[in-house]
């Protein structure tokens, strides 16, 4: 395991620990680059989110356009835009935003529109407006939900982002491709671990703001209702797909 | 188009190699993902270990697990096995809760009704159980399906060949057709494989045409939704 040892040997270097091609540099910029992508999509795709859920009006086309988008391979849009829309950071960003927006949109209807419609009755027959209906009763309730495709987007963005130093843009995906290009595969090894420490590391860091966040009694009700649900063959596999992450 | 009718034998070419990378991990991890489901789905701990580490697993970017293989495997950077055993590794990690999920969408009084009826164990399994959970596994199948297709081009970074390699060339020579004609031919394969796979199921799971009337458009709504966000939770990059 002569290669295992090379790559700790790499990772322990302090050299590779500073300036402007070190790993907390590199780190750096990887979560500007998904922060990024995530704010804008996010922008995008939780107000239609919410409104399709909420409304129900839409859910037809955005089904199609994601239906669409879904298919489309990541690096194949990247390498589009750089191409047509020249170097720089924005043209890559764009791309992983037209990528990101379909989870976040289907995340977010999906747990607006899982949330019991007796339920909503209720609260619409208790006086509520359609803005506390939407805030105070679909958004909490179909929080578990919506923290599915959230968690599912992020882990998209930084994967992809990995893919961005091919075009070539800096991030952790800058020591694959320059260990790649060097016959370097320590470093190449060393780059992916990071990447594949950083995706399981934010996932955790998201997995525990979810239960911060989320009420209890949601995931207890998840459970305790896991045999019903199955039943229909609908939210159970549905809760477990859209936390499944991404590759 | 021109450029596509010049270059079409080695953009079938590349469709070929890019199907094969594809389609045997989907095969590979059905067939390690049906028994492992049925064999943990009984065991709660057990369960929950399959749950957990599939999920773990999933999380790992393509791209990493690309190179991290090489060294575990023994095999060089540019072995089209790398990319099929991370394929393999992801469809597992999906198929095997697809397939839990879909054996307990069974009713039970089914299996019991078998038991009494006389079916024996493995006969039952084969008769009613995975007949039965078809209807869920091909939701699965159809995810792990559009994401290898997705994820087999990203393999073309590390210099193993598919249709991606229509990317890295055409972003080299600056030649945006070529980049056109790959997402192109990659959407009709995605396309063309779902097709499949949902005719494949039409003509495995007759019934559930004509059970379906009765249960109304909210259930179909919902799982069609449900079934949407499965397809973004695959898809990456």
């Amino acid at each position: 395991m002569n290669i295992f040892t090379e790559t700790f040997a790499w990772l322990a270097d302090p050299s590779h620990w500073s300036g402007p091609g070190g790993i907390p540099v590199r780190l750096l910029e990887h979560l500007q680059y998904s922060g990024l992508v995530l704010l804008i999509a996010a922008a995008i795709a939780v107000p239609v989110g919410l409104y399709i859920g909420h409304t129900g009006r839409g859910r037809v086309v955005a089904v199609a356009v994601a239906g669409a988008l879904r298919a489309l391979p990541t690096l194949g849009l990247l390498v589009l835009f750089a191409l047509v829309a020249g170097s720089g950071l924005m043209p890559p960003v764009w791309a992983l935003v037209i990528l990101t927006v379909p989870p976040l949109l289907a995340g977010t209807y999906a747990g607006i529109s899982s949330v019991d419609a007796s339920v909503v009755d209720a609260a619409r027959a208790m006086g509520m407006k359609e803005l506390q209906v939407l805030f105070g009763v679909e958004v909490p309730n179909g929080l578990l939900v919506m923290f599915g495709g959230i968690r599912t987007a992020v882990l998209q963005v930084i994967a992809t982002v990995s893919v961005v130093a091919y075009l070539p843009l800096g991030g952790l995906g800058r020591y694959l491709f320059d260990g790649l290009v060097l016959q370097d595969f320590p470093r190449m090894l060393a780059g992916s671990l990071l990447i594949a420490a950083l995706a399981i590391v934010v996932d955790l860091v998201l997995a525990a703001v979810q239960r911060l966040v989320v009420s209890p009694g949601l995931s207890a009700r998840s459970k305790g209702g896991r045999k019903a649900a199955t039943d229909l063959s609908a939210a159970a596999p549905a809760a477990a797909a859209v936390q499944g992450g991404t590759a | 188009m021109e450029w596509f009718l010049a270059n079409s034998p080695m953009v079938f070419e590349r469709a070929g190699q890019h199907l094969v990378l594809a389609l045997v991990p989907m095969i590979l991890g059905l067939l390690i993902s049906i028994p492992l489901a049925q064999f943990s789905r009984r065991h709660s701990a057990l369960r929950q270990l399959v749950a957990t580490v599939s999920s773990l697993l999933y999380t790992i970017p393509s791209l990493a697990l690309f190179i991290i293989l090489p060294p575990l495997l023994g095999t060089r950077i540019l072995d089209p096995l790398n990319v099929i055993v991370a394929l393999t590794i992801y469809a597992v990690a999906l198929l095997v809760r697809a397939a839990m999920d879909a054996f307990d969408s069974v009713d039970d009084d089914l299996r019991q009704a078998a038991v009494a009826m006389g079916y024996k164990p493995a006969a039952r399994f084969l008769q009613i159980d995975l007949p039965l959970s078809l209807p869920v596994m091909f939701a699965g199948l159809r995810v792990v399906s559009v994401s290898n297709i997705s994820l087999v081009s990203v393999a073309a970074l590390l210099g193993v060949g598919n249709l991606g390699m229509l990317f890295t060339d055409g972003l080299q020579r600056n030649f945006v057709t070529e980049v056109v004609v790959g997402i192109i031919a990659i959407l009709l394969l995605a396309l063309v494989m779902d097709a499949l796979l949902v005719i494949l199921e039409r003509v495995l799971t007759p019934w559930t045409r004509a059970g379906s009337i009765g249960t109304g458009a909210k259930a179909q709504s919902g799982a069609e939704f449900l079934a949407d966000a499965k397809v973004h939770a695959g898809a990456g990059s």
